[in-house]
């Protein structure tokens, strides 16, 4: 089974990237933006067969390893 | 007194940080990343580099190896632990030290000596050094410490910033905060302020013949606090 899975800066985090994304977009022409946050995206392939179980595993993971919660929220599709 | 040094993969200060400890009079070993205990030490460095190639997050891959265990024993108990630059990373991956290090304000990487005011309140790192401004070297792409306004406020209550950068003058502003870091933090204690965790290399600046020599007081205040 495949679990996905979107990590991205906490409000209120400075988001450099996010940033210098923004202006670039802005300097292309896409004046409607007004603001990019940049975060990641993983593909979890995982042995057990019951959704429920492997998002819990997945939300473990995301607790221990694939986020830092002083910075980042996580979100599992 | 007996040092380790923790070697990790893409580990690049470490040998930097040895020279440096046994100039000033440490007994230091090497000791490697999937080892399950370290050597009997009074003190244990997390050096600075790309440990793992900052994947994922600078540091989190490290702050999962086989000797880290050990290192969080060794802390807990009260023993020196030093993280300088990816070290720091690494102990705020483990959760060690508050907070977290973002990408750069500007997104540069910044190679290039700054200045800064050390904490000498009630701490074995700084607390005798007669200097007020101390000139440091940095070499990072993500330094740029961040922590919650309610942790802020708990680590200056306990007097737990350790490093702040400043200016030659010791004006600490924003003009002299390289990386965009809160309140120009480049470096933090624990609580019991046992564990360091900080962004420049006082390691690459012990020797006149080097940009610097303060990193000399660094290591000769911390080893006089240990004998």
């Amino acid at each position: 089974m495949k679990i996905k899975v979107i990590v991205t800066p906490k409000k209120g985090v400075l988001d450099p990237q996010g940033k210098a994304i923004q202006q670039t977009l802005n300097s292309m022409n896409f004046i409607d933006v007004n603001e990019v946050r940049q975060g990641k995206y993983f593909e979890i392939n995982t042995n057990l067969e019951d959704e429920k179980d492997a998002k819990k595993n997945v939300e473990d993971m995301c607790k221990k390893l694939l986020a830092n919660l002083v910075i980042e929220d996580f979100e599992i599709l | 007194m007996k040092s380790s040094v923790i070697i990790f993969p893409g580990s690049n200060c470490d040998r930097d940080m040895d020279v440096a400890l046994n100039k000033f009079g440490f007994k230091n070993k090497m000791v490697w990343h999937n080892d399950n205990v370290i050597p009997k030490s009074d003190l244990v460095v997390l050096p600075g580099g790309f440990s793992y190639g900052d994947y994922l997050r600078c540091g989190s891959i490290a702050a999962k190896s086989n000797i880290i265990n050990s290192v969080i024993e060794f802390a807990n108990k009260g023993g020196l632990v030093i993280g300088i630059c990816n070290g720091f990373q690494i102990l705020i991956e483990t959760g060690l030290v508050t907070g977290a290090l973002l990408r750069n304000k500007y997104l540069k990487f910044i190679c290039k000596n700054i200045f800064v005011k050390a904490n000498k309140s009630h701490n074995k790192y700084f607390n005798k050094i007669k200097k007020d401004v101390l000139e440091l070297h940095i070499a990072h792409n993500d330094g740029n410490y961040f922590c919650s306004e309610d942790d802020l406020k708990t680590m200056e209550d306990n007097d737990q910033i350790a490093v702040r950068y400043c200016d030659i003058n010791g004006e600490i502003s924003d003009n002299s905060n390289p990386n965009g870091s809160i309140q120009n933090i480049a470096g933090v204690f624990n609580k019991k302020k046992n564990i360091l965790g900080m962004m420049p290399h006082p390691e690459r600046v012990i020797d006149n013949c080097l940009s610097s020599n303060d990193g000399s007081y660094f290591f000769e205040n911390l080893l006089s606090n240990m004998k």
